[in-house]
């Protein structure tokens, strides 16, 4: 039930100051998402989405570095 | 898909398989808590990646599997009402209750729909201001700030026609009392990394300290999962216990402060009984007494229910780690998918679904 998964937020609408909402795309299917947990999303920014609500923005760096370490793991051998 | 084929790469998962594999000199048990994970190591094979000393238990975060079964038959009840649209997200809608679930509730003409979200029924109960509607509130702590955002925005709203049936469970006061089982065989946890996208990961330091456990928060991904499972071994065997953040992409320390500002605001912390498990005390949220005109229980007093579990099912067991599904009787024989006679055989992330559908067992 906990499964959310990463989508791209292509609009951001702010007319309603307590319900930030925004189109996010999951690989060209786009969904409503509540974005007010995420007071400075921007657009084209990765978030991860759950029942209809952006958690938390996917941290580019982080990623790359993560998928870096572990091919370095790789070619140690 | 961006952030998920990356983390399905077949290299990294050799590459990692092959460095745990170096690594590892004794057994070693390890949790994963959440029924994601559980779904996802069954469905990729994990265990086949892993050498013999590595055994994973399944754990019980599956709120589909740890909902009590005395709010299943609430659910029914409330949701064989005229005037009332009973709304859920899908997975709780085939959970098996003392005599019927909601799909049956359905098929006897009731008004049960599932939602994607529960802003979904907010929206109905605006547009169909002569029927009451009520959302079946169950999940952990990701789920929780969404369930409480719907409250909030009913009350902004001003409708008098929405209600939840809330029954939300918190992953740590679990964690505490698997461990404090003494017949446990857990010696680490890859914690829920969703969870910890809301809640950050505070709360888990104490439980390391205290019960000498290291704990990695894991992402979903098969290259996630494998890197948890590394962190987790390489701290087994250097014989360290520590919080680690195998998930950093999106979990910070501190969590999502917005949603855990809500989460205070709208929910008290209460003892909840889990389904297979028992009263965990301070293990659940119930909405706060301001909030009480949104409260589907006190709305509708259900009550003289009488609940009935299954006497063949031994899911308390499974999600306690101490039993595997298929070395439960029923398994495969009286319980299937189709035919559920517990609640982690009805969901993808219950772990009795999970073996049934990608584990080959002789």
């Amino acid at each position: 039930m906990c499964l959310s998964i990463p989508g791209k937020v292509i609009s951001i609408d702010n007319s309603n100051p307590d319900l930030k909402m925004g189109k996010v795309s999951f690989s060209g299917v786009i969904k409503e998402i509540c974005l007010q947990w995420l007071p400075d999303v921007q657009i084209g920014e990765y978030v991860l989405a759950h029942v209809g609500f952006a958690l938390s923005k996917i941290d580019e760096k982080d990623a790359e570095e993560t998928l870096s370490v572990l091919k370095k793991m790789g070619d140690l051998e | 898909m961006k952030y998920l084929d990356e983390f399905r790469n077949a290299s990294l998962t050799k590459n990692l398989s092959e460095k745990i594999k170096k690594l590892v000199t004794e057994n070693w048990t390890i949790m994963e808590i959440c029924g994601g994970q559980t779904h996802s190591i069954l469905k990729y094979g994990i265990e086949a990646l892993l050498p013999d000393e590595i055994s994973l238990v399944h754990g019980p975060g599956c709120p589909v599997c740890v909902t009590p079964l005395e709010m299943i038959d609430k659910a029914v009840s409330i949701a064989s009402r005229e005037n009332v649209i009973f709304t859920s997200f899908g997975d709780m809608m085939r959970v098996p209750g003392s005599q019927y679930d909601l799909l049956a509730v359905k098929a006897n003409g009731f008004d049960v729909r599932m939602v994607y979200s529960p802003l979904d029924a907010v929206n109905l109960a605006e547009k169909n201001r002569e029927k009451h509607v009520v959302f079946f509130a169950v999940g952990f702590e990701t789920t929780a700030p969404a369930n409480a955002m719907a409250v909030v925005e009913a009350k902004r709203r001003g409708l008098t026609n929405f209600s939840i049936l809330c029954s939300h469970v918190l992953v740590p006061p679990a964690i505490e009392a698997l461990l404090s089982n003494p017949y446990t065989k857990i010696q680490a946890f890859l914690a829920a990394g969703h969870v910890c996208t809301v809640m950050g990961f505070d709360e888990y330091l104490p439980l390391s300290t205290r019960f000498n456990i290291p704990i990695v928060i894991t992402g979903f991904e098969p290259v996630d999962i494998l890197q948890g499972i590394y962190l987790a071994v390489k701290q087994l065997e250097e014989k360290r216990h520590q919080v680690e953040n195998q998930y950093s992409r999106v979990v910070l320390k501190e969590g999502n402060l917005q949603a855990k500002k809500l989460l205070s605001t709208v929910f008290d912390i209460v003892d909840r009984p889990w389904r297979g498990i028992g009263v965990i005390n301070k293990s659940g949220f119930k909405l706060k007494e301001e909030f009480s005109d949104f409260d589907a229980e006190k709305i509708f007093q259900v009550t003289s229910l009488s609940t009935k579990e299954s006497s063949f099912c031994i899911a308390g067991e499974v999600l306690q780690g101490l039993k595997k599904p298929h070395e439960c009787a029923a398994f495969k024989n009286s319980c299937t998918p189709e035919h559920p006679l517990g609640a982690p055989m009805v969901s993808s992330e219950g772990a009795c679904a999970a073996y049934f559908h990608y584990k080959k067992v002789i």
